[in-house]
C-alpha cells in the first residue's frame, strides 16, 4: 500500500511520527529536557506541547536517570513514554536505569510486565560540536539483552521506524543520526515497513557494504563514485541493530564474496565485529577477501577540528573497497 | 580575617528563604546588611576593588570577542557568561592561589581570574582541544559539559585536602538546572557526611536552556541545603561585593572543618544559552530589560567613581587594556592552525597502549595517503 508522499526533513518526519502516535493513543507521553516550549534543541517535538499540553509533553528537570526511571513507572502504569535524551553523551547518567531496569524488567517479572518505552538519542558526529555531542554509543545497548535498537537512515525511515518503536511492547533505544536531521526526503506515511529487518538500498554484484544510521548515505555516495570506476557495490542498511537481521547481508556476500562494514563508532568491539563474525561463519567458502571494517579509531571522540580525519569518509570507504577488491 | 569570623557565627542561623544578601545596590551605593559587613574598605582596599572591576570588564571582553568569533565561524560554539561576571569574579577573588575550583562550561570569568589564557580556553570552542589549560597550575579544573559531574569531583578533591591535613578549600560551580542531576545530590551527601572543605556555588541564572527554574524546584535552591545539614546563603549574584564577602566567609568556614556551605547566587543569563540557542522562543518579554538594569559591571563602576577609588584616567586605561586583549584574542584565534591530525591519538592513555598504537599507525598511512 502506498499513499501520498511528502518531502520533509528527518526532523519533520520524526515530529510527524510523534504527532500521529499521540493522536492515536492518549497513553503516549513524551519526556525530556527542553522538549516543551522550545520543541527540543533539534525541534523534533516542535509544536507538540502547544497541541497536546504539558501533561503529555513534559519538559523534565535536568536528570537523565530521572527521565528514564520515571518512564519505567509510567510504563508500569500503562503509559507509553517516549523520552528524549538531548545528546548521545548525556545518556550515561541514565545508563544504570536502562541497563539494569528497563532491559530486564519483562524478564524479571516472568513476562507479566511490559515496558513499552522508547529512548530517543540523537547520535553521531560530523556537526562540528563540542565534546560529548558526537558519540556513537550504540554497541553498549546492543550488547544488552532486553533492549531493541533501531536507527533510521533517512526521513521516510525515521517516520516508520519511530512509529514501530512506539508501537512495540519492548523497550526500544532509538538512535537518530543527527547529522542527517536536516536531509530532506520523500515520506510515504502509508508504506508498510518491517522495521526489524535490514534492507538493500542499492544493488550491486561486486562487493557488499553494510551500514546503518548516518553511514548509509556515506556508503551510497561512495557506491555511486565506485560505480564510475566500474565497481558495483551493494549497500545494505541494517536499520535494526537489535534484533540484527543479517540474512540479506549473508545472501549478498554469498554473491559478492566481499564485505566491508562501516560505522562511526570505535572499531574495537563495535557492531562491525559481530557482523564480521557472523558473515565469516555463514559465508566462509564464498569469501574472496577478509571482512573489513571502516570505523572510528581507538580514542575518545576527538575535538571537532580532527573529526574529518576521525570519521569514516566517502574517501575512506572507497579506499577500503579498492583495497578489498584487489585481494 | 576578623570580619569573616564575625560572620561565621551570625550566618550559621541565616534563613535561606530570605532576601538575597546585597552589599552593593544597582545604583552603585554600598548597602549595609545586618549580618554581613562590607568585605572591603573603599579607600584601604581600593586596589582589590579595582582588580575585581578590571577582571569583570576583561572577562566580559573575552566573552563578547568569543561571541563575535563564533558569528564569523572562527569558533564552533560559545557559551556566554554575560551578566554573571560578579558572581564569578567575586567568588574567584575569595579564593587562595592554592584553593581549587571545579567549573561547568560557563565559568569563563572564573577561568580568567584563575589566570587561564582565554586563547587556550577558546580552543575548546574552536574544536582544537578538549582541555586548554593545566588544572593543577591554575587550581581550576577542566570545563565540564556533562551536568553535575564536576560537583562530585570537587567533593572528592576536598576529601583529599582534608586527608592531607591542609586548610585549602574547594569551590564547586554549577547551574540551577544541573542541580537536578543525581550527581549533585550525591555530592552533597558525601560532602556533609565527610565534612569536606567544599563550597557549593550555584549560579541561579533563571534558565536551563529553555527551562525556567520552576521546572527544577518549588522552593529556593538554598532551602535544599538544610536537608543535607549545611548552612546556605542566598546572595545577589550581580553584586561582586556580596559574592566576595559571602564566599570568603564560606571558604573560611569550610577550612575549619565545619563541613560544606551552600551559596545560591541569584543572577541572570543575559545571552542565549549558547550561540546555537534562540532564547526568543521562550524568554518572556521584559525580562532581559529588567536584568539589564541590574548589570554587575555598571553598578561597580558607579561605586568606584562615587567613592573615588578610580578616576576617568583609570577607566580609559582599562578600556585600552580591554581593546588590546580583544585584539590579541582575535589575532591568535584567527591565525590558529589546525593541529596535526595525528595528534588526536596523543594522551589517550598515560602508558603505552597497543590498540591505540596500532590505530595510530593505520591512520598515519591513511592520512598520508589522503584517505582520512
Ligand atoms: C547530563 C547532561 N544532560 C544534558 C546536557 C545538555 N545541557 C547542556 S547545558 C544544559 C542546561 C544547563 O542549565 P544550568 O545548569 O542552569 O546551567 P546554565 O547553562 O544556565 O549555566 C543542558 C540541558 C548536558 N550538558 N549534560
Ligand atoms: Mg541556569
Amino acid at each position: 500500500m502506498s499513499g501520498v508522499t511528502t518531502e520533509m526533513t528527518m526532523v519533520a518526519a520524526l515530529n510527524a511520527a510523534l504527532r500521529r502516535a499521540m493522536d492515536e493513543d492518549p497513553k503516549v507521553v513524551l519526556l525530556g529536557e527542553d522538549i516543551g516550549t522550545l520543541g527540543g534543541v533539534f525541534r523534533v517535538t516542535d509544536g507538540l506541547a502547544k497541541d497536546f499540553g504539558d501533561s503529555r509533553v513534559v519538559g523534565t528537570p535536568l536528570a537523565e536517570a530521572g527521565i528514564v526511571g520515571t518512564a519505567v513507572g509510567l510504563a508500569m502504569r500503562g503509559y507509553r513514554p517516549v523520552v528524549e535524551i538531548q545528546f548521545d553523551g548525556f545518556v550515561y547518567p541514565a545508563f544504570d536505569q536502562i541497563v539494569t531496569q528497563v532491559a530486564k524488567h519483562h524478564y524479571r517479572s516472568g513476562g507479566r510486565t511490559t515496558l513499552p518505552i522508547v529512548i530517543r538519542i540523537p547520535y553521531g558526529g560530523g556537526i562540528g560540536a563540542v565534546e560529548h555531542h558526537s558519540e556513537s554509543p550504540e554497541a553498549y545497548f546492543v550488547h544488552t539483552p532486553g533492549l531493541r535498537t533501531l536507527t533510521p537512515a533517512d526521513a521516510d525511515e525515521a517516520y516508520h521506524l519511530l512509529r514501530a518503536a512506539i508501537a512495540c511492547d519492548d523497550p526500544v533505544v532509538f538512535f537518530e543520526p543527527k547529522r542527517r536531521y536536516w536531509d530532506r526526503g520523500e515520506v510515504d506515511t502509508a508504506r508498510a515497513v518491517d522495521p526489524w529487518t535490514s534492507r538493500v538500498v542499492r544493488e550491486g554484484g561486486d562487493i557488499t557494504l553494510v551500514a546503518y544510521g548516518p553511514m548509509v548515505r556515506t556508503c551510497r555516495e561512495a557506491a555511486d563514485a565506485l560505480a564510475d570506476q566500474g565497481v558495483q557495490a551493494e549497500v545494505i542498511d541494517l536499520r535494526s541493530l537489535s534484533p540484527l537481521d543479517l540474512d540479506p547481508v549473508i545472501a549478498s556476500v554469498q554473491r559478492t564474496g566481499r564485505c566491508v562494514v562501516v560505522h562511526e563508532a570505535v572499531e574495537i568491539a563495535g557492531l562491525g565485529a559481530e557482523i564480521a563474525a557472523q558473515v565469516q561463519q555463514q559465508c566462509f567458502f564464498h569469501l574472496e577477501a577478509p571482512v573489513t571494517r571502516v570505523a572510528g579509531a581507538y580514542l575518545p571522540y576527538p575535538p571537532s577540528r580532527f573529526e574529518k580525519h576521525y570519521l569514516p569518509s566517502i574517501d575512506r570507504v572507497i579506499a577500503t573497497v579498492n583495497q578489498v577488491m584487489s585481494l | 580575617m576578623t570580619q569573616g569570623s564575625h560572620m561565621r557565627d551570625s550566618l550559621g542561623g541565616f534563613l535561606p528563604g530570605d532576601e538575597p544578601i546585597r552589599l552593593l545596590a544597582p545604583d552603585g551605593t554600598a548597602t549595609d546588611h545586618p549580618l554581613v559587613p562590607q568585605p572591603v574598605d573603599p579607600i584601604d582596599d581600593a586596589d582589590l576593588l579595582r582588580a575585581m572591576y578590571r577582571d569583570m570588564v576583561l572577562a566580559r571582553r573575552v566573552d563578547t570577542e568569543a561571541t563575535a568569533l563564533q558569528r564569523t565561524g572562527e569558533l564552533g560554539l560559545w557559551s556566554s557568561c554575560l551578566g554573571q561576571e560578579a558572581a564569578q569574579i567575586g567568588s574567584a577573588h575569595a579564593m587562595r592561589a592554592t584553593d581549587f575550583a571545579f567549573p561547568t562550561y560557563r565559568e569563563s570569568a572564573v577561568a580568567w581570574a584563575r589566570g587561564v589564557d582565554p586563547v587556550g580556553l577558546l580552543g575548546l570552542y574552536r574544536g582544537t582541544t578538549h582541555g586548554g589549560w593545566d588544572p593543577v597550575e591554575h587550581g581550576f579544573g577542566l570545563f565540564t559539559i556533562v551536568l553535575g559531574s564536576q560537583v562530585l569531583h570537587a567533593v572528592g578533591y576536598a576529601m583529599g585536602i582534608q586527608r592531607d591535613g591542609s586548610d585549602d578549600a574547594v569551590i564547586a560551580y554549577y547551574g540551577d538546572g544541573a542541580g537536578s542531576e543525581g550527581d549533585v545530590h550525591e555530592a552533597m551527601v558525601f560532602a556533609t557526611v565527610e565534612a569536606a572543605p567544599v563550597v557549593f556555588f550555584c549560579q541561579n541564572n533563571g534558565w536551563a536552556i529553555s527551562e525556567p527554574i520552576e521546572r527544577q524546584t518549588r522552593v529556593p535552591f538554598a532551602q535544599r541545603a538544610a536537608g543535607y545539614g549545611m548552612p546556605a546563603v542566598r546572595i545577589d549574584g550581580n553584586d561582586v561585593l556580596a559574592s566576595l564577602a559571602v564566599t570568603r566567609w564560606a571558604l573560611e568556614r569550610v577550612r575549619t572543618g565545619s563541613g560544606p556551605v551552600f551559596i545560591e547566587a541569584i543572577t541572570y543569563r543575559m545571552g542565549a544559552h549558547t550561540t546555537s540557542d534562540d532564547p526568543t522562543r521562550y524568554r518572556p518579554a521584559g525580562e532581559l530589560e529588567h536584568w539589564a538594569g541590574l548589570d554587575p559591571i555598571d553598578r561597580m563602576e558607579r561605586y568606584l567613581r562615587s567613592t573615588g577609588a578610580a578616576d576617568d584616567a583609570w577607566f580609559a586605561e582599562l578600556e585600552a587594556q580591554a581593546d588590546a586583549l580583544g585584539e590579541r584574542i582575535r589575532a591568535h584565534v584567527r591565525g590558529a592552525q589546525d593541529p596535526d591530525p595525528i595528534e588526536m591519538f596523543d594522551h589517550v592513555y598515560a602508558e603505552p597502549h597497543a590498540d591505540v598504537q596500532r590505530d595510530r599507525t593505520r591512520w598515519e598511512s591513511m592520512i598520508s595517503g589522503g584517505a582520512a
